[in-house]
């Protein structure tokens, strides 16, 4: 089965990470990509842009509204995911975990993914 | 958070929770001294309790309830009175209702934006100096060292020390506003803001040679800061258009200066060393900004620098449009050196006959500034005219501020000297 791992983090600490430090996160968990790349497990992973870059269409009026910022005010942020396959939900917590000691704090939300469209034409 | 925590955890949330923390304490005391007294001795307080505690859910919350109470103790304890409840009370883990969330909650409603609004403008008092507005907003907002920030300015740490406290000392005298501000005192706070993190920046990202180093994190700071006064006030165009502005100008900064130091210009650069994160950024950035239909002088400044950005080679830089953009801003922020600037963009699409025309009337305003007569010099060299180049570029290299201004001239005058000789014989 095909799982998201959401995750999330305070975004005025990741941002306070100096270049050197933001490197060696995204270094020791480069080492658990290639390690999921190789068992075959790894799909799209998406570090995102902060959330001041972030814009929300709130559907619930008509017209929709366009709101600057992201869906919701939280201490912690969504700032990327990963699509990985898993057997089991526990081997995709053994995944989390792994990525968790690559780049404590914060949390991951594990969610099963229950429609996946690959871009069409984007092979890679 | 997961495994052990460690001193560069602690150090990491206590910077990020500063302003935050420094915002309120600063509210509830109205007094900087106190307010930043209170925030030390809670910081001394976490170094012990939160290796031993586990992190709190909430470090700006935390700061805060033991900053206050530590300093309310201080008070009481002169007073003979009972203590408040020690750090570790709150520290606890332990589910709902507990008093770091009920702080929390409180906190929200108090309106922590304007805190830390509050916080940033204080530091610009408009009797402070440009550099002393800087100063002390590193040293109380973003809590660096003394030592650093004298280290970023280039004076010795005593005298730092020294403008600090004057400047503080007349914070104080100026009186800090406390009132909650309505809407147009808010706009007025943002833009006096604003322009300190620009000059912040600009401190950092204009330094070149062998000053770079010592002053790149104060572009890095800005950036921070600008981050930290966006997420704040998700909706104000004129902070995306100077976030933006930061993010799209520090894109360039691995490729500003040779290994010797010395300016390399946007033409020279090398593109590939531009960050693609930051100039992806600053993109969405002016994207979102746009949709507002303000062009405030950061947003077309952004614009401008994003068209160089979206450029994949410099001659491929669309010049018409950037000339369209400083027309605006022209428009919008009247100035000699909007002027200036604008008449790069007229030698490429005219010139430098028409951009030498364009600049030689604001000769009056312009006499002192370095930038003027690099330009001047620089389209009298494209005309030929090289002994009045020549002239133009030494009154340059008298103006210049540092080093690496002064000798990226020398290179535009040896480069006359080369293409002189040979007429000379």
């Amino acid at each position: 089965m095909l799982y998201a791992i959401l995750c999330y983090h305070r975004e005025d600490v990741v941002g306070s990470w100096t270049k050197e430090e933001d490197d060696a996160v995204m270094a020791k968990l480069a080492l658990v990509h290639e390690k999921l790349a190789r068992e075959g497990r790894l799909g799209p992973v998406a570090r995102l842009l902060p959330t001041t870059a972030a814009t929300t269409l709130r559907k619930d009026s008509d017209p929709p509204l366009v709101i600057d910022g992201p869906f919701a005010e939280t201490k912690e942020q969504l700032l990327g995911f990963y699509l990985v396959e898993g057997e089991t939900l526990e081997q995709v917590l053994d995944t989390a975990r792994e990525l968790g000691r690559a780049n404590p704090g914060g949390c991951y939300e594990i969610r099963p993914v229950g429609l996946y469209h690959p871009a069409p034409s984007a092979g890679a | 958070m997961t495994g052990p925590i460690d001193m560069a955890w602690i150090d990491t949330a206590l910077a990020a929770a500063r302003p935050q923390a420094m915002g309120a304490l600063l509210r509830y005391f109205r007094d900087l001294d106190t307010a930043e007294e209170a925030f030390q001795e809670a910081s001394l307080r976490a170094l012990t309790a939160w290796p031993r505690n586990g992190p709190p859910r909430d470090p700006a919350a935390w700061l805060i309830f033991v900053g206050r109470n530590a300093a309310l103790d201080g008070v009481r304890r002169q007073a003979r009175q009972q203590p408040l409840p020690a750090e570790d009370v709150i520290t606890a883990d332990d589910g709902e209702g507990d008093a770091e969330a009920a702080l929390a909650e409180r906190l929200d409603d108090a309106g922590y934006r304007d805190d830390i609004l509050r916080l940033l403008f204080i530091c610009c008092a408009p009797d402070l100096p440009a550099t002393q507005q800087i100063a002390v907003a590193l040293r109380i907002v973003s809590g660096l060292s003394v030592a650093d920030i004298a280290r970023a300015f280039l004076v010795g740490e005593s005298a730092m020390e020294q403008r600090i406290t004057r400047a503080k000392a007349r914070i104080a005298r100026s009186g800090v506003p406390f009132e909650t501000p309505g809407a147009p005192e808010r706009a007025r706070r943002l833009g006096t803001v604003a322009a300190m993190l620009y000059l912040l920046f600009n401190e950092g990202y204009s330094a070149g040679g062998d000053t770079a180093e010592r002053r790149a994190p104060l572009a890095h700071e800005a950036i921070r800061l600008a981050r930290l006064l966006l997420r704040l006030f998700p909706a104000k165009p004129e902070i995306m258009g100077l976030l933006a502005l930061m993010l799209l100008q520090q894109s360039r900064a691995a490729a500003r200066f040779d290994g010797q130091g010395n300016a390399i210009l946007l033409d020279d650069q090398d593109r590939r060393r531009w960050s693609a994160p930051m100039i992806a950024e600053g993109l969405a950035l002016i994207d979102k900004a746009m949709r507002h239909g303000q062009p405030t002088p950061y947003l077309v400044q952004a614009a401008i620098a994003a068209l160089h950005a979206r450029a994949p080679s410099a001659a491929e830089t669309d010049w018409s449009q950037i000339d369209l953009l400083y027309a605006t801003l022209e428009h919008i922020l009247p100035s000699p050196v909007v002027t200036l600037n604008r008449s790069v963009a007229t030698a490429k699409l005219r010139g430098p006959a028409a951009a030498l025309a364009m600049i030689e009337p604001l000769g009056d305003r312009l006499g002192g500034y370095f930038h003027f007569f690099g330009a001047k010099g620089a389209y009298l060299s494209q005309l030929g005219r090289t002994a009045e180049a020549r002239v133009a570029f030494d009154r340059a290299i008298a103006l210049a501020h540092t080093p690496a201004e002064a000798a990226h001239i020398r290179q535009h005058l040896d480069r006359l000297m080369d293409e002189a000789a040979p007429v000379q014989k």
